[in-house]
C-alpha cells in the first residue's frame, strides 16, 4: 500500500449517563455522526470492528445502519477494546485489501464498581470470596509502589484530578464538567489509600466512532489528512505487576520500575512512526486513576520516573504546557465504557490537529498527536497521529 | 478451622502457603496452578510487605462472600523473598502504620471475625520485632 491510513471522520455520543439509551444506540448515533463527518454513506462502508465489553454484540448495530452484508468484527481486549478494534481497522487498510472502514465502540455500565468474576479470569472463586476481585485495589497498590520508590507526593494524585475536571469543562462530550479544587479533592473521602473519590473515574456510558480511509481515498474525499503514522497493541512481560493477579513475580534488582504491556506498545508505536516522545504535541493516556497518568507519562516515554512531581508543580501538562495531556478531561473527568473508551481518545486527538478543540484547543497548531490505553489483564494500544 | 480452598495452606501448625513450582523453569505462583507442570511448594512464613492499600468499600456481592457488616482492611502485596509476591490481607495494624518495606508473618485469619465457623483466608500480620 503506498500512503497513510487517514483518520476522515469522527462521531461520539456523549459520556456519562444515557437513561433510556442502549450501548448499541450510542453506537449507532456516533457511526451516524462519523459516516456524515467523512461525508459518505453507510453502503460505502467496506468493513468494520466494534468494541464493547458490556452492552451487547457490536455487528448487530448493521440492523440499524444497513444490511449490506458488510463484514463486521467484534473485538474484546479489557479496557483496550476501543484501541484494539482500532489497531484492527488499520491492519484491514494497510493490507491494501480495503480502502475504508469503520472502528466504533461503545459501552453501557451498572453504577459502583466493575464487577468482574474469578472464572472470566481464569482465577479460583476464592479469590473473589475474599474480597481481592477489585481493579481499585490494584491500581491503589501500583501507585502505593511507585510513590514510595520515586518520591511522588499525594498532592501531584490530585493536581491530576484538578486538571482533568478543569480540561473537561470545554469538552462537549464529558460526563463531568464542574471544576473541583485541589484541596476538595485531596480533602474528599478515601476509597483505596491513597486515592481519594475524585482520583478514581467511574464506569460509565458512551460510545465513539473513526472512519478510518487509504490516503488516496482520503484525498478522493477531500478531508484534511490526519495520518495514523502508527497503532499498535501489546500483551505484558514476564514480571510485570497486573491487575487481578494472586501472585507477581519476585525480580533480583526491584529498585527500578518493571516491564508493562504499555511500555512495549509505546517503543513500537515510536519505532513505527519514526519520531520520539519529544516531538508529540498532545497524549492522551489511559488516566482510570490519577496515579496512572503518572505512571503512564513514564511508561510511555514522555519523563523518567519521578520527574512527574516537577512537572505538575510546574503545568507541564496543562493545555497551555510542553506536554498537553488529557485535553478532554480523560478518564477522570469522561468516565469508562470499557470499548469506547480509547476511541475517545483518539477522538479528542483527531479534534486537536483539526484545530477544532474550542476552550480546550492547544495552542500553536499541534501536528502531532498520542493515544494510550490500558487494560485488563495487561493490555495497552497506543496510536500516534500526525497532521 | 478450614481453609476457604483446598490446597492454600500446609496442614502443619502453624500453616504455611503453598504455592506452585513452575517444573520447567523454577518459576513461583500462587495459588498453585492445577496443572501438572506445577509442583506444590510451601512458601516462606516470613517476608516483608511490597505494596498496599486500604479496602475502604465493600466489595460486590457476587463474588465477595464476607459478612454484610463491612470495616476496612489493608489489601498487602508481600514479598517472601526468592520466591513470589503474594496477594493477601495484613491485620493487626493501624492503617497509618503501615509502611513499604516493613517485616511481616504469615497468619491466616477468618473471613468474617465475628463468626468463629467462618473459613480462614490468606493474611499476614506484622513479625515482632517492628520493621524491617
Amino acid at each position: 500500500m503506498s500512503g497513510d491510513v487517514c483518520i476522515v471522520g469522527i462521531g461520539i455520543h456523549r459520556f456519562g449517563r444515557t437513561d433510556g439509551l442502549s450501548g448499541v444506540d450510542q453506537g449507532v448515533f456516533a457511526v451516524r455522526q462519523a459516516l456524515a463527518d467523512a461525508g459518505i454513506e453507510w453502503p460505502q462502508v467496506q468493513f468494520a470492528y466494534g468494541s464493547s465489553d458490556a452492552a451487547g454484540n457490536p455487528d448487530t448495530m448493521v440492523d440499524r445502519l444497513g444490511l449490506t452484508g458488510v463484514q463486521f468484527i467484534n473485538v474484546r481486549n479489557g479496557c483496550a477494546a476501543g484501541g484494539s478494534a482500532l489497531f484492527s481497522a488499520q491492519m484491514a487498510i494497510k493490507s491494501g485489501e480495503f480502502d475504508i472502514g469503520v472502528a466504533v465502540g461503545f459501552d453501557k455500565h451498572p453504577r459502583g464498581a466493575f464487577n468482574a468474576m474469578p472464572a472470566e479470569y481464569n482465577l479460583p472463586d476464592w479469590y473473589g470470596e475474599v474480597g481481592q476481585m477489585v481493579t481499585t485495589q490494584f491500581f491503589a497498590a501500583k501507585i502505593m509502589r511507585y510513590m514510595s520508590l520515586f518520591g511522588i507526593s499525594q498532592k501531584t494524585l490530585g493536581l491530576v484530578a484538578e486538571k482533568a475536571f478543569r480540561n473537561a469543562v470545554h469538552a462537549p462530550h464529558a460526563w463531568r464538567r464542574q471544576p473541583v479544587s485541589l484541596d476538595e479533592i485531596l480533602d474528599a473521602p478515601l476509597v483505596s489509600d491513597p486515592y481519594t473519590k475524585y482520583m478514581f473515574c467511574s464506569p460509565a456510558e458512551g460510545g465513539v466512532a473513526l472512519v478510518l480511509a487509504s490516503e488516496k481515498k482520503a484525498r478522493e474525499l477531500g478531508k484534511p489528512l490526519i495520518r495514523l503514522k502508527a497503532a499498535t497493541m501489546r500483551t505484558r512481560p514476564p514480571h510485570s505487576f497486573e491487575v487481578f493477579a494472586p501472585s507477581v513475580d519476585v525480580v533480583e534488582d526491584d529498585t527500578g520500575p518493571r516491564g508493562t504491556a504499555s511500555r512495549i506498545a509505546s517503543a513500537d508505536a515510536f519505532r513505527l512512526a519514526g519520531i520520539g516522545p519529544g516531538d508529540i504535541d498532545v497524549a492522551q493516556l489511559q488516566d482510570t486513576e490519577a496515579g496512572a497518568e503518572i505512571m503512564h507519562m513514564a511508561e510511555n516515554g514522555f519523563c523518567a520516573d519521578g520527574e512527574q512531581e516537577q512537572w505538575l508543580a510546574e503545568g507541564r501538562t496543562e493545555i497551555n504546557g510542553a506536554l498537553p495531556v488529557n485535553t478532554d478531561g480523560g478518564c477522570l473527568a469522561c468516565g469508562e465504557p470499557i470499548g469506547a473508551s480509547g476511541l475517545r481518545q483518539v477522538y479528542e486527538n483527531v479534534v486537536q490537529l483539526r484545530g477544532d478543540g474550542g476552550g480546550r484547543q492547544v495552542p500553536d497548531a499541534p501536528k502531532t498527536a498520542y493515544s494510550h490505553v490500558y487494560g485488563a489483564p495487561g493490555v495497552s494500544a497506543v496510536t500516534i497521529l500526525e497532521r | 478451622m478450614r481453609a476457604i480452598a483446598e490446597g492454600l495452606f500446609t496442614d502443619e501448625t502453624p500453616p504455611r502457603l503453598i504455592g506452585g513450582k513452575d517444573r520447567e523453569t523454577g518459576r513461583i505462583v500462587f495459588p498453585c496452578p492445577a496443572s501438572e507442570g506445577y509442583d506444590a511448594v510451601p512458601l516462606s512464613r516470613d517476608g516483608t510487605l511490597w505494596s498496599y492499600t486500604v479496602q475502604r468499600f465493600r466489595p460486590k456481592t457476587p463474588p465477595y462472600a464476607g459478612p454484610e457488616a463491612f470495616s476496612p482492611w489493608v489489601v498487602a502485596y508481600v514479598e517472601l523473598p526468592g520466591e513470589v509476591i503474594v496477594e493477601a490481607r495484613l491485620d493487626d495494624v493501624a492503617f497509618e502504620d503501615v509502611k513499604v518495606g516493613m517485616a511481616v508473618r504469615f497468619a491466616p485469619s477468618p473471613l468474617d471475625l465475628s463468626d468463629p465457623e467462618s473459613p480462614l483466608i490468606p493474611a499476614f500480620s506484622p513479625a515482632a520485632g517492628g520493621a524491617a
